[in-house]
């Protein structure tokens, strides 16, 4: 059974959620002695995709269409569905960030394929293909099990890794058909912050919440993000009342993460908070209060004032690095 | 204009999970149930200032039981004109859409509003199904959506930023925080959603694509190790080489 990988990607560059997706998908194929495919359709060199050898995939299948560099998920969905009926692919691996979430949906409608979004492990197949998910927002996982022929799976970010060895894939352009007419949506404008580690992709998030007690204090939370090369992240009320931008919301109403370290300043640690962040492999809190209740969801603490403990870890980590 | 809104409910924020029957069921006694938070605070508001504006109506869709009836009520205390029920088993979000999608290929919608996912299964899916079996543009993640005829401006969420859209024509877009302020029902919109009319349907032939065998909890956090304020030298320490995350 041959798996195909969607290849996401933005202004000609692969995502880095594209690299886990692939680990996932070429680990699958090893699993089961098949081979992994990479689908493409963007605006991305043979050369960045032949890169994708290193983390499994054998070939990629590249669809290249001026109308396309800005992403649709319909029309990206009808020429991934072309390209799963060229090679006959049986299973159909996605990153479940923004882009893959919407295409592995609409894929699996397309072709009456089960999905199961937001895969936390490689799919057990020893009774059936049952793959695990988290459900009820992080408090607990469901083994959901695709009873169709072709399946989907999502993968969550961060959850499986990427696993990066050498070797290069063979490009082949992607012979498909597309209507660039029949395009309904167009993309105005792209307002991103640059040179800023996007939330959903990080491994390390340094996260401040209301005890700050305004945006003025946040320049300590962007050095130590800085020199960690962490994302920045923030509570509800945070972004709420304007201190931070909305996309930096984490939380049952914001996004999940789940980074390999997640620092969290001065937030109390309320149920709908964690909710965002508890399946994030090691959580440091800093919290002057020793009853927060974000104490007993954490792996490690310091009791304390965020204004004098944060600038003294930047102190502690940068000597670290100089150290190693 | 038609605006359909998806609204699906689920356990209240604060719920304790816990599951019976083998670790199959989600264990529903005593739960306090809601609509899921980013349907009602988003996409049906959103869809009812829509109305207030251009004119129109605005349907609320359901696909569940009996029990579920409280919540759509509510939904119409908030403002919605009218609801429907597809009485069946929301077994799998597949399910799920294709139930929508008979009903909305029906009646024939302008607008169609989901949340941007449930925060029970967490799926993030039944909007982009649904789009794609009513072959319309989806856009997922919306956070600001203006309307002019039938041509609409949005503003979705794009990894570390945002992207504007314009799209024409009917669509289906999945909401989050931005769109609209939460509305509280008020006493007159109680009264009202009283003898406003929830219409339940039967489901079509449709089997579902997947199913949950089992639910776990994850494994308790060890209890927390706390370093003292004055020596954040044995964090770093810890991180590197007890975490290993730096
Ligand atoms: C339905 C619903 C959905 C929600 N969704 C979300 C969500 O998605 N994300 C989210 O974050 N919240 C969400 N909330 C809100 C949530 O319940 C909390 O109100 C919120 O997370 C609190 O934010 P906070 O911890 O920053 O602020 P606070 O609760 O005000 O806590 C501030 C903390 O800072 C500490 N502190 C103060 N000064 C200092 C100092 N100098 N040094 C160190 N520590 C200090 C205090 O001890 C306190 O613990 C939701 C609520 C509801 C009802
Ligand atoms: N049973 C349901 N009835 C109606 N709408 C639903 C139902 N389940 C999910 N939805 C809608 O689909 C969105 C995404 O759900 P999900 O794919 O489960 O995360 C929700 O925010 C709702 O708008």
């Amino acid at each position: 059974m041959s798996i195909l990988v969607y290849i996401d990607n933005a202004q000609g560059a692969v995502k880095k959620a594209s690299y886990e997706a692939a680990s996932y998908g070429a680990a699958l194929a090893k699993q089961s002695g098949s081979e992994a495919i990479g689908v493409c359709v963007g605006n991305v060199d043979d050369a960045a995709l032949a890169e994708l050898g290193a983390y499994g995939l054998s070939k990629v299948l590249n669809f290249k269409n001026e109308a396309l560099n800005d992403f649709e998920a319909g029309a990206v969905t009808a020429i991934l569905a072309q390209a799963v009926e060229k090679t006959g692919a049986e299973v159909i691996v996605t990153s479940h960030n923004y882009n893959g979430k919407a295409v592995s949906s609409r894929l699996s409608a397309r072709l009456k394929a089960g999905l199961v979004p937001g895969a936390v492990e490689l799919p057990d197949t020893s009774n059936g293909f049952v793959v695990r998910k988290g459900v009820f927002s992080g408090k607990a996982f469901a083994d959901v099990k695709i009873n169709t022929d072709k399946k989907i799976v999502s993968v969550s970010p961060n959850a499986y890794g990427i696993e990066k060895g050498d070797g290069s894939a063979a490009v082949e352009a992607l012979d498909a058909s597309f209507d660039a007419a029949s395009l309904k949506v167009t993309v105005k404008s792209v307002n991103k912050v640059t040179g800023i580690i996007p939330l959903s992709d990080a491994e390390l998030v340094v996260s401040a919440g209301r005890g700050l007690k305004g945006p003025e204090n946040w320049g300590m939370i962007e050095e130590l993000a800085e020199l960690l090369g962490a994302a920045t992240a923030c509570s509800r009320p945070v972004s709420d009342i304007d201190w931070r931008p909305h996309h930096e919301h984490v939380g049952q109403t914001g996004i999940t993460i789940s980074p390999n370290l997640y620092i969290a300043v001065a937030i109390s640690g309320a149920i709908q908070h964690l909710a965002g962040v508890n399946s994030s492999k090691t959580i440091v809190v800093i919290n002057k209060d020793p009853e927060a209740p974000f104490f007993k969801a954490a792996d490690y603490g310091i009791v304390g004032d965020a204004f004098d403990i944060v600038p003294k870890l930047t102190a502690a980590i940068k000597a670290h690095k100089g150290n190693a | 204009m038609k605006y359909l809104v998806c609204i699906s409910k689920v356990p209240d924020t604060t719920t304790k999970i816990e599951f019976t029957d083998n670790n199959s069921k989600f264990n529903e006694s005593n739960v306090q149930w809601i609509i899921n938070p980013t349907d009602e605070w988003y996409a049906l508001v959103r869809a009812i200032e829509l109305k207030e504006a251009n004119g129109g109506t605005v349907t609320v869709i359901n696909v569940g039981g009996a029990e579920n009836d409280q919540v759509i009520r509510k939904a119409l205390a908030i403002g919605a004109d009218n609801a429907v029920r597809v009485n069946a088993d929301p077994s799998d979000a597949y399910f799920v859409a294709s139930q929508i999608a008979a009903h909305a290929k029906a009646e024939g919608y302008d607008l169609i509003f989901t949340g941007k996912e449930t925060i029970n299964y967490n799926g993030f899916v039944v909007g982009g199904m649904l789009a794609e079996l009513l072959d319309m543009p989806y856009i997922s993640l919306a956070a600001k959506l203006t309307a002019n005829g039938d041509t609409y401006e949005v503003t979705r969420e794009i990894e570390g930023g945002e992207e504007v859209l314009e799209v024409s024509g009917a669509c289906v877009i999945s909401c989050q925080k931005g769109m609209a302020e939460q509305r509280i029902p008020n006493m007159r919109g109680i009264m009202s959603a009283r003898t406003k009319p929830l219409t339940v349907v039967e489901a079509s032939a449709e089997a579902p694509l997947t199913e949950v065998v089992s639910y776990t909890s994850p494994p308790a956090r060890s209890d927390v190790k706390l370093v003292d304020a004055d020596n954040v030298e044995e964090l770093v320490k810890l991180l590197h080489e007890e975490a290993k995350v730096i």
